[in-house]
């Protein structure tokens, strides 16, 4: 997804001077054709992610449309209190680009693993949160929000081959993009693990179970209305995130649910623990926090006949 | 000479503003805005070429030390940008004028209240003034203590590794804290020193002095060269006798009786 965002922003860039890019000292065989292209509109702002953000706030004020660049967990965290005080305070078109959502960085631990970022910037009004689930939706998310007045935040993996069948890259704000509709339950997914549940649905499919799915990357604003269209139809909703369960995707649908007072069932799908120190591959933190595609199919199997013995091997 | 003596003379309605909104409003923070209004009186009188609160190419003013914004307000208002009835409902219910400024204000330029976070607005600003050719200045007024935030430090390597000579920040170097003393609380000392090896063009002035002040000012190059650091040296609760120097005075509201003796002080000072 990065190198796909880079290359959309390198072809805005081109037609609007007034997008620049900061890193905090990160994008190693990312930023590069940015940097080349647009020496005097990049700044390696130097391992100091609150400056970073300070500094874009002071660049938007002026006219520009700074994009900052880091890994999840410091170009949200890190710099969390300079983005609320800034940008979002003062509705300035900062970007956010936070690299590795989920588990992305694998056997780099806890620090670099971002389970809370959409969690902590949803709460904000005001700021826009994109959580794209391959490079091609990527893409058209970028296309679709580069030049919105206020602050957005762009959830992005390091993944720029992995597709989701039947997703085509589709985005629009506000919007769920529905990729299978047949079943009794929905599988909603955000972010990069919806490879996962689309391959879950395809375990799934294998033995004659339908399983409907959808994946949500316009997180603010939220698809109120389509979610809560959607949820009409279906006897239960699975959520999966590679995010902590509070704040993400399982929270708005559990708000949607509660707000339109429907009846459908939801099982939240996401990371409910602290990793405990234990680091390994995205696979094996996918398979430990129950994110695997097996896991997925399982809680499917469990949602619909609750006393059925499972049957999907690991 | 006549400058300064206009100057002194606003530096005298800021406080007596400072004074008279602080006692009608119940507030605290008046000795950290009495510390700060001789350098405000010199930005607004003197330094800062703003033709209008609106146009793009003004020179920008970011108050770090959020929580004096009492002084600020006072120049606003003399400068005749916040209406009497608008200075009037300082602290009071439906403001835009609470204890820490907000943007929503005409004459403010950014929000602030969170220490810390000025000086890399303000480096943005400067980095966005010469990007765009713009003549425009930013001045960022910073109190000693505020420099026990990290991101002050980070900011400070990043304007001067850019060379951002258009930047100016000035310390409010009272020697207070909100709880104590600052080289009892996190020693800051040597100031100077510590900008001078980051980088920074600095210089020293009597922080009460306006004509100092905006004589020290006017001898940066904003042009080249470095970004500055004016040291102010100043008097926690200055003008006030009986707030100067002392550590409750960063919270406390004043009594009738302490607000008589301040307003005493004030219209008789020269």
């Amino acid at each position: 997804m990065r190198g796909a965002f880079i290359r959309t922003l390198v072809e805005l860039a081109e037609q609007d001077p007034r997008i620049l890019l900061l890193t905090a000292d990160l994008g190693y065989m990312a930023v590069e054709p940015f940097a080349e292209k647009f020496p005097d509109r990049f700044f390696n702002v130097g391992v100091a992610e609150q400056n970073m953000i300070g500094v874009a706030t002071g660049l938007a004020e002026a006219g520009y449309i700074p994009f900052t660049y880091s890994i999840v967990t410091f170009a949200a965290l890190r710099s969390y209190e300079f983005i609320r005080n800034g940008p979002i305070v003062h509705q300035l078109p900062v970007r956010i680009v936070g690299v590795g959502g989920g588990f992305e960085y694998g056997t780099n631990g806890i620090t670099h693993y971002g389970l809370d970022d959409v969690g902590v910037l949803a709460v904000q009004p005001g700021v826009t949160v994109i959580a794209p689930a391959d490079h091609l939706q990527t893409k058209t998310a970028l296309k679709a929000t580069w030049d919105m007045p206020g602050p957005v935040y762009y959830r992005l993996g390091k993944d720029d081959k992995t597709v989701v069948p039947g997703l085509d890259g589709r985005f629009e704000l506000r919007c769920v993009q529905c990729i299978r509709e047949t079943g009794s339950v929905l599988m909603l997914a955000m972010g990069g693990v919806s490879t996962e549940v689309i391959a879950a649905a395809d375990l799934l499919a294998e033995q004659g179970i339908p399983c409907a799915v959808g994946v949500v990357a316009s997180m603010r604003p939220p698809p109120v209305d389509d979610l809560a269209e959607m949820l009409q139809r279906y006897d239960a909703v699975i959520t999966v995130e590679a995010h902590y369960s509070s704040g993400g995707l399982g929270s708005l649908v559990a708000e949607v649910i509660a707000e339109g007072g429907l009846r459908c069932r939801l099982i939240r799908r996401a990371v409910k623990r602290l990793p405990g120190g234990v680091s390994g591959s995205q696979d094996f933190m996918y398979r430990t926090h129950g994110l695997s595609r097996q896991a997925l199919a399982e809680v499917v199997l469990q949602a619909i006949e609750p006393d059925m013995q499972t049957s999907i091997a690991d | 000479m006549s400058e300064k003596k206009a100057s002194s003379s606003l530096s005298q309605r800021i406080r007596r503003i400072v004074i008279d909104q602080s006692k009608r409003a119940g507030a605290g923070h008046i000795g950290s805005a009495l510390s700060i209004v001789d350098i405000v009186a010199a930005m607004y009188a003197d330094v800062l070429r703003i033709a209008s609160p609106d146009d793009p190419d003004r020179d920008r003013f970011i108050l770090s030390k959020g929580h004096a914004a009492l002084a600020v307000y006072a120049a606003l208002f003399l400068r005749g940008w916040v209406p009497q009835e608008q200075l009037d409902t300082y602290c009071g219910d439906d403001t835009l004028l609470g204890t820490h400024p907000e943007h929503a204000l005409k004459g403010v330029d950014f929000s602030t209240g969170s220490l810390g976070h000025g000086l890399s607005i303000g480096a943005g600003s400067a980095l966005a003034a010469r990007s765009l050719r713009s003549p425009r200045r930013v001045f960022v007024l910073l109190s000693d203590a505020e420099c026990n935030e990290g991101s002050v430090w980070e900011a400070a390597m990043f304007a001067a590794h850019h060379r951002l000579s258009n930047l100016v920040a000035i310390i409010d170097l009272n020697g207070q804290q909100a709880l104590g003393y600052t080289k009892q609380v996190m020693n800051l000392s040597p100031m100077a020193a510590r900008w001078l090896a980051f980088g920074w063009d600095v210089m020293e002035v009597d922080g009460h002095d306006v004509a100092a002040i905006t004589g020290a000012v006017g001898r940066f190059d904003t042009a080249s060269g470095p970004p500055h650091l004016l040291i102010a040296n100043t008097v926690f609760g200055k003008g006030v006798s009986y707030m100067e120097g002392q550590i409750k005075w960063h919270y406390w509201p004043m009594s009738d009786e302490e607000y008589t003796r301040a307003l005493d002080e004030i219209v008789s000072a020269p």
